[in-house]
């Protein structure tokens, strides 16, 4: 469990770290809260030859809600989402979603950019971000550019960020009506045996807006369009909310691992989703 | 405290036996100031690591170490041609067997030490081991024990090919180490033949890992100028292992340092040897140089000695009315590579006899076959005395099944088979002798505790509401009543290696009235500083609080067998108030001589001596110990010590009274823990806090084994739980409340009835949570599924009984 040699980099603004990341190409990784990146590196499993830090660089810090709009800094720790009363009232979907990860002692080091920025299918953030339809930002060399949550995810540990670009913040608008982020896990940090993160938005005993994503129940977060179609345009009664499950279920594709093989996976999952979508309906 | 008469109100002040003493030890533990093996550093000290195998079972065909030999920082690399000289490529295990140190032509389970990287610090190392290169060849694994047994099974122990005779009797496969028998075969099946009813099932106790908190370590250190060895280590049984570290080596002992500093956690884990320890004391003596060796997570779970791997088949007979006539047991045990049990040599399955549990069965037959597998070698007793949790858990399944065969409540059923107390001392018939009981009390008392009628009623009324769709989730309750057999052990019938099973205690009281006593034994978070100083407190009427207690040093303290099996009470425990007792004898002539009267005239006082219906004349220990050193006693010699070897006469066997409730949710597998209600009879009580934090720790240990912990092994011998991220470790948020009770049957043969008691809620719990998950689905037609009862498997129940639509 000791790491190889590497170099360490602690840049103090993202010009630096993206300059670093050019001079040395795919041997440089970045490292926000090292939940995903430590390990693997003391496994020997990620072999790189120079850390660029960027707990520096203060233009990657700050939650800020303005204009309907959240926008969260990469570098914000689960802990600053979860103390943050902004954003409780803005988008309490993510502070109870930041409550199911791990332990209060990861969520002081892991951030929200590290979550979801390096593909992991075991991190919550990057289901929620797809529920609430988030858009990521990129510096590279080339300037800036966004990608949305829901085109980010290619594969495992495959995501639509090049190698020499930095995602430097997340946003999203404030999202409206009833929420919920269901997840059943073996213990306190362990990863999903299956999740889902609802949205559901009702208007005169109506479905008019339903936004459903699930965690580690594929290679990539998956938001599943046709459960959310499934609510909207009906009263959320039981039949509405079975045929958005079947829907979500669908879209799923889980692996067998030490928490279970695929039959029970699927299955929690939709006890997962039916809870997650019920409960946000309750609040909406 | 004013209404006490004043002699209790100076006991009080002795915080002797019954007093919850804070523990000594926590002052430093929690300001971060203990002193663990990792925590030694010494001049010029290296540091050892393992090139470990990935593969379960290969050829070992070349081992290059010339690319490692160039990284900086790296002194050697030591394989098992280099250790072949000295003879200690292969070294003795503790069941009779020997397992290799370094590969020595294969490897035979994934995590196998093969190569020894010694360097400058342990980030040099770990590149060393890196570029060692290492070439296999694949050879069949077996992982499970009955594929291991099949005539056309490949060989593993190619070393004892042909050997028909191993260390425990006759071999009767090339995989098979023994076969261990007890009771009668023949009165047994008869027995079974007749009954009215036979529950007949397949019992498994996984493979799980004790886990301690801090990993295995140590640091080796030869004195080339005297010629002396020490090592500070992760040792449990200091005394033994520089007993084997001396046959090993030839060193003679004297020359043999083992210090044991402080130990966090060993569970059974920190009794054997390792390969670790041989190798650092090797390069030690080689380089000249301190060499320190820890292992990490990974290597503790994968590598170091596991627990359990029990598959018992058994049958249980019962006359229609449900009085146990008969049991029988057959177990195929699973000991990995070698065979490294911690067992008392005569056991090689250990106390698993004690099967009969606290029941009255008049006749028994068990027979255990150990088995090589391609698996990490142990089979230690993880917080249970050996193999006993293996054996609770196997009778109080056993029983769980027949009340279901036989159509009664499972209480009732227990009840009516519990051996009477008018029946002790009790002869079982797999051949114990149970010192004390009372089983009837403490069940009563337990079921009434929990209102058992009324959780019955509400898990029936539980059932119906289920079944009408109203509720998703299930109630199981969850019974246990356990009998321990610990305290090994008499050396008539105990020894490991040879090395008989008593323990020790000295005893120096300083002139002004304090003392220092040394044990045999050595803590691993016990608090044994503290409950043996007040055991001696209530022995010698000196205050607890002046009294240090040391242990673990082999230069210092006495011989002694070490702490494991819940003996550290029965054995040590036993001889501290033997040792305290003739420091008492002595003080007694002393304080005859002083107050002028004859010995006889004295009576002792809680903390003097007083002379017979003359209170107001007496000498206190404090007087006497300052006269021991300071006026000459015509007759007597100066100094007040005493020292105690204690061979007991008996094992001591505590028992418990164990419910669970728990709340099932048939949809996802999860369970939560709502009531869990531990009763234990340990005997006299030295410190209720303390035992009230061991039966906490020991249950949330059983909860983890009982709920998902476990050492898991695909087809090709890749261990699947080697981190705690997949091997259950519970914390606070998992862990659930505790309401802790007792009774006390005080043990006939312990000078001061005390009978043990860290391992007994590791024993009762874990029957307890898995009778709780199989109760649960009793209605609704279960009678057996393997533990651990994690989410998916409990979710499988639920699934194979229809309980999905």
């Amino acid at each position: 469990m000791i790491p190889a040699r590497f170099d360490y980099h602690r840049p103090g603004d993202i010009a630096a770290a993206l300059a670093i990341l050019g001079e040395h190409g795919d041997e440089a990784r970045v490292i926000a809260g090292g939940h995903s990146l430590i390990p693997m590196m003391k496994l020997r499993m990620a072999d790189l030859g120079h850390l660029v830090d960027l707990q520096d660089i203060a233009e990657l810090r700050g939650i800020v809600v303005e204009g309907g709009t959240v926008r969260l800094g990469a570098m914000v720790t689960q802990a600053e989402l979860i103390a943050s009363a902004e954003l409780a009232r803005a988008a309490p979907l993510v502070r109870e979603a930041a409550l199911q990860i791990a332990d209060p002692q990861v969520r002081y080091c892991g951030t929200v950019g590290g979550n979801v920025a390096n593909g992991d299918p075991g991190n919550d953030m990057p289901g929620l971000m797809q529920c609430l339809g988030a858009t990521f930002h990129l510096a590279g060399p080339g300037g800036e550019r966004s990608v949305a949550a829901r085109d980010y995810y290619e594969a495992a540990y495959m995501t639509a960020r090049e190698d020499d670009e930095i995602l430097t913040a997340i946003s999203f608008a404030v999202p409206a009506g009833g929420y919920a982020y269901e997840k059943q896990k073996r213990k306190i940090g362990d990863y999903a045996t299956a999740a889902c993160a609802a949205l559901v938005t009702m208007e005169g005993g109506r479905c008019t807006a339903a936004s459903i994503a699930m965690t580690n129940l594929s290679d990539v977060p998956v938001w599943s369009e046709a459960a959310g179609a499934a609510l909207v345009g009906t009263n959320c009664d039981a039949e509405a909310v079975s045929a958005a499950v079947e829907a979500a279920k669908a879209d799923i594709d889980p692996t067998e691992d030490n928490r279970g093989p695929v039959d029970f996976k699927r299955h929690v999952a939709g006890v997962m989703i039916r809870r997650a979508i019920e409960r946000a309906v309750s609040r909406a | 405290m004013k209404d006490l008469p004043e002699s209790a109100e100076r006991a009080e002040k002795l915080k002797g036996l019954g007093s919850s003493r804070k523990r000594v030890e926590d002052a430093r533990f929690t300001q971060g100031k203990g002193n663990y093996v990792d925590d030694i550093t010494l001049p010029g000290m290296l540091f050892g690591d393992f090139v470990r195998s990935p593969h379960a079972h290969a050829r070992v065909t070349a081992i290059h170490t010339e690319e490692a030999m160039k990284v900086p920082g790296v002194l050697a690399v030591i394989t098992a041609k280099d250790l072949e000289p000295l003879g200690l490529h292969w070294m003795p295990t503790l069941a009779g067997d020997k397992q290799m140190v370094l590969a020595d032509g294969k490897v035979l389970f994934q995590g196998q030490e093969v190569a020894f990287v010694v360097a400058t610090d342990r980030y040099a190392a770990a590149d060393g081991i890196e570029a060692v290169e290492v070439e296999y060849e694949d050879l069949p694994v077996v992982v499970d024990p009955f594929k291991a047994l099949e005539p056309d099974a490949p060989v593993l122990r190619e070393d004892l090919e042909g050997k028909t005779e191993g260390a425990h009797g006759p071999r009767k496969h090339h995989n098979h180490i023994f076969t261990w028998e007890q009771g009668d075969r023949e009165a047994t099946e008869q027995v079974i033949a007749e009954a009215d009813v036979v529950a007949e099932e397949m019992i498994y106790y996984h493979r799980t890992h004790p886990c301690p908190l801090e990993p295995c370590g140590c640091v080796a250190s030869m004195d080339k100028v005297n010629g002396k060895l020490t090592i500070w280590g992760t040792f449990q049984a200091p005394h033994a292992i520089r007993t084997v570290v001396s046959l090993i080596s030839g060193i003679e002992e004297h020359n043999i340092r083992i210090v044991s500093p402080d130990i966090g956690g060993g569970f059974g884990n920190k009794v054997g040897a390792y390969p670790g320890y041989i190798c650092s004391a090797v390069a030690s003596i080689v380089t000249g140089k301190p060499v320190k060796w820890v292992e990490d997570r990974m290597d503790n779970l994968m590598t170091t000695a596991f627990a359990r791997d029990y598959w018992m088949k058994g049958r249980i007979a019962a006359t229609k009315e449900g009085k146990i006539t008969g049991l029988w047991c057959h177990v195929t045990a699973d000991h990995g590579g070698f065979d490294a049990c911690a067992d008392p040599t005569k056991f090689p399955a250990g106390f698993f006899n004690i099967c009969t549990g606290s029941y009255d069965i008049p006749t028994a037959y068990l027979s255990v076959d150990g088995v090589y597998t391609n698996k990490a070698p142990g089979g230690v007793a993880y917080r249970c005395s050996f193999r006993v949790t293996e054996a609770a858990y196997f009778i109080e399944r056993m029983i769980e099944i027949l009340a279901i065969e036989l159509g009664m409540d499972a209480a009732e059923l227990r009840r009516i088979n519990f051996i009477k107390a008018e029946q002790f001392p009790y002869q079982s018939a797999l051949g114990w002798e149970y010192d004390s009981g009372d089983y009837h009390t403490a069940w009563d008392k337990a079921l009434e505790a929990v209102d058992y009628a009324g959780l019955r009623r509400e898990q029936a009324e539980r059932v119906e509401a289920f079944k009408r769709g109203e509720t998703r989730k299930l109630l199981g309750i969850g019974l246990t009543h356990f009998t321990e057999i610990v305290g090994a052990g008499p050396v008539k019938n105990c020894d490991i290696l040879g090395l008989g099973m008593f323990d020790s205690c000295e005893i120096r009281i300083h002139p002004t009235g304090s003392a220092i006593a040394r044990l045999g034994t050595i803590s691993q978070g016990q608090g044994h500083a503290t409950t043996f100083a007040q055991i001696l407190a209530s022995e010698i009427g000196l205050p607890a609080d002046s009294i240090t207690v040391e242990e673990g040093d082999t230069d210092t303290a006495p011989y002694g067998l070490g702490t494991y099996g819940s003996r550290s009470t029965p054995v040590a425990g036993a001889a501290t108030a033997m040792a305290g007792r003739k420091i008492r004898a002595k003080a007694q002539m002393i304080a005859a001589y002083l107050l002028e009267v004859h010995d006889d005239d004295l009576e002792w006082d809680v903390d003097r001596f007083a002379v017979k219906g003359d209170p107001e004349r007496f000498k206190t220990m404090k007087e006497i110990a300052f006269a021991a050193y300071n006026q000459a006693i015509p007759g007597i010699e100066p100094g007040l010590e005493a020292v105690s070897y204690y061979d007991p006469p008996n094992m001591t066997y505590p028992f418990g009274a164990y419910v669970c409730v728990m709340e099932i949710d048939v949809d996802t597998g999860q369970t939560e823990i709502r009531q869990f209600y531990a009763l234990d009879d340990c005997g006299t009580r030295i410190n209720p806090m303390i035992i009230e934090g061991q039966v906490h720790g020991g249950l949330t240990e059983a909860l983890a084994i009982a709920m998902g912990q476990e050492i898991a092994y695909d087809e090709m011998g890749n261990v699947k739980t080697g981190t705690l991220m997949d091997f259950f470790v519970p914390t606070a948020w998992e862990t659930p409340h505790y309401t802790t009770d007792h009774t006390v049957t005080p043990s006939p043969h312990h000078p001061i009835g005390a009978k043990g008691v860290g391992e007994s809620p590791n024993v009762g719990g874990v029957p307890a949570f898995s009778n709780a998950v199989h109760d649960a689905f009793r209605a609704f037609g279960l009678r057996q599924s393997h533990m651990p009862h994690d989410h998916w498997r409990v979710w499988k129940i639920a699934n194979g009984l229809g309980l999905h639509g």
